[in-house]
């Protein structure tokens, strides 16, 4: 297991093994993504409170998640960069944050979308939305750090330390609908007990959560690739695969 | 693990703790302040001052609401203690009877609380109408899941 996970973290080996599964889980996403919409927009029922504004729950859900999920792997990339100095480690942290940034925005706009029809109001600072913004802050944050050095290796390190230390903000976000009164209404899938919400509706956002996830390792992917390229542009075998293509 | 990777690790593990430990006192410092909104039970103790603009959070009690023109008034209870609301002003679409909401505003010297704004607050629970209905037939249910069918 170690000797793969060895192999594979080598550039080159990661390049080959990437470019064998992208095409297919680029179709995989593309085809949940759209079974997902199908039974989310033109399938589920009405909301028996909210009516037919909730459907923007299938992107909105799935965003939010997405947001704190990238900034854990960030973080923890940046981690594992950093204490066993693997270099695809650091590659994969910072090319996760414009992903994880763009996931919490689309949380953001959508959520606002969502809440002038329902709460009467585009924006609230309540704990969960302000502690939502400033995860936004920490991605933009993340990289602005990365692009402010010249130098690559300090560059990732700099910026991997505040992935890191700005991962005490995802526990925040999880649960500031518990701890203090928000507008925002507490958590609907990830109670211990039945989840309160019909499975007609459950089905398609986890459809949809399944293909955000995705998504997001097929454009991981397709950046890591491209830096990778970039970093080892001197090699032989980047050459070669230039030269082939 | 080679003795440097040991100790790089443990530099990450202790600045995790330092800045947990720190979140967690200054989130304590400032809980008061995180709060959204309080409670009708929070004003009735005292613990408010008049004359000051705050926000309360509440389920609307059902048979309360005075409508006269754009000018409503209803009650708001959290189950322990209730307290009379004045807004004058467009309701959001969810506003009805035994929905949570937040009001925004000031207490006058009569202790009723008068909004400037009134935001409604949905909740967790996600179904169809008629999965609703029916629960709402079966008396037995808690409160919470029976449904306001549209």
């Amino acid at each position: 297991m170690m000797k793969f996970i060895h192999r594979f973290a080598s550039p080159r080996e990661f390049f080959r093994i990437s470019g064998r599964l992208l095409p297919w889980l680029a179709s995989l996403t593309l085809l949940l993504m759209l079974i997902g919409l199908y039974l989310g927009l033109l399938v589920a029922p009405p909301d028996y409170q909210q009516g037919e504004s909730y459907r923007i729950m299938f992107i909105h859900v799935p965003s939010a998640w997405m947001s704190l999920f990238v900034y854990t792997v960030m973080a923890g990339a940046a981690a594992i960069g950093m204490i066993w100095r693997i270099k695809l480690a650091h590659v994969v942290a910072m090319n996760s944050a414009p992903i994880g940034a763009s996931f919490t925005f689309l949380a953001l706009v959508t959520g606002s979308l969502w809440g002038k029809p329902m709460w009467g109001a585009w924006w609230v600072w309540d704990a969960r939305l302000t502690s939502e913004l400033i995860l936004l802050f920490l991605y933009l944050g993340v990289m602005a750090l990365y692009a402010a050095f010249e130098d690559r290796r300090t560059a990732q390190r700099a910026a991997g330390l505040l992935a890191i230390v700005g991962v005490v903000n995802v526990p925040i976000i999880h649960y500031s609908v518990m701890w203090w009164n928000t507008l925002h209404q507490g958590p609907t899938v990830s109670k211990l007990d039945a989840p309160s919400i019909h499975l007609s509706m459950l089905v398609p956002l986890l459809v949809m959560t399944v293909a955000f996830t995705l998504f997001y390792v097929v454009v991981l992917l397709m950046r890591t690739r491209w830096e990778i390229i970039d970093q080892e542009r001197r090699s032989n075998w980047v050459e070669e695969f230039l030269e082939q293509t | 693990m080679s003795p440097t990777q040991k100790q790089r690790l443990l530099v990450v593990v202790i600045v995790m703790v330092g800045i947990g430990i720190t979140a967690t006192l200054t989130l304590l410092a400032f809980q008061e302040n995180l709060l959204y909104f309080v409670s009708p039970t929070q004003i009735k103790s005292g613990e408010l001052p008049q004359q000051r603009q705050f926000r309360v959070g509440g389920l609307v009690v059902e048979g309360t609401i005075q409508r006269d023109g754009v000018k409503v008034q209803f009650d708001l209870t959290d189950t322990a203690n209730s307290i009379t609301v004045v807004y004058n002003g467009i309701l959001p679409d969810l506003f009805r009877e035994g929905q949570g909401i937040v009001a925004n505003g000031k207490l006058d010297d009569s202790g009723i609380f008068m909004a400037s704004e009134v935001l409604a607050k949905h909740d967790e629970n996600y179904m169809p109408p008629e999965v609703s209905e029916a629960l709402a037939k079966a008396k037995d249910l808690p409160e919470k899941f029976k449904g306001h069918p549209r």
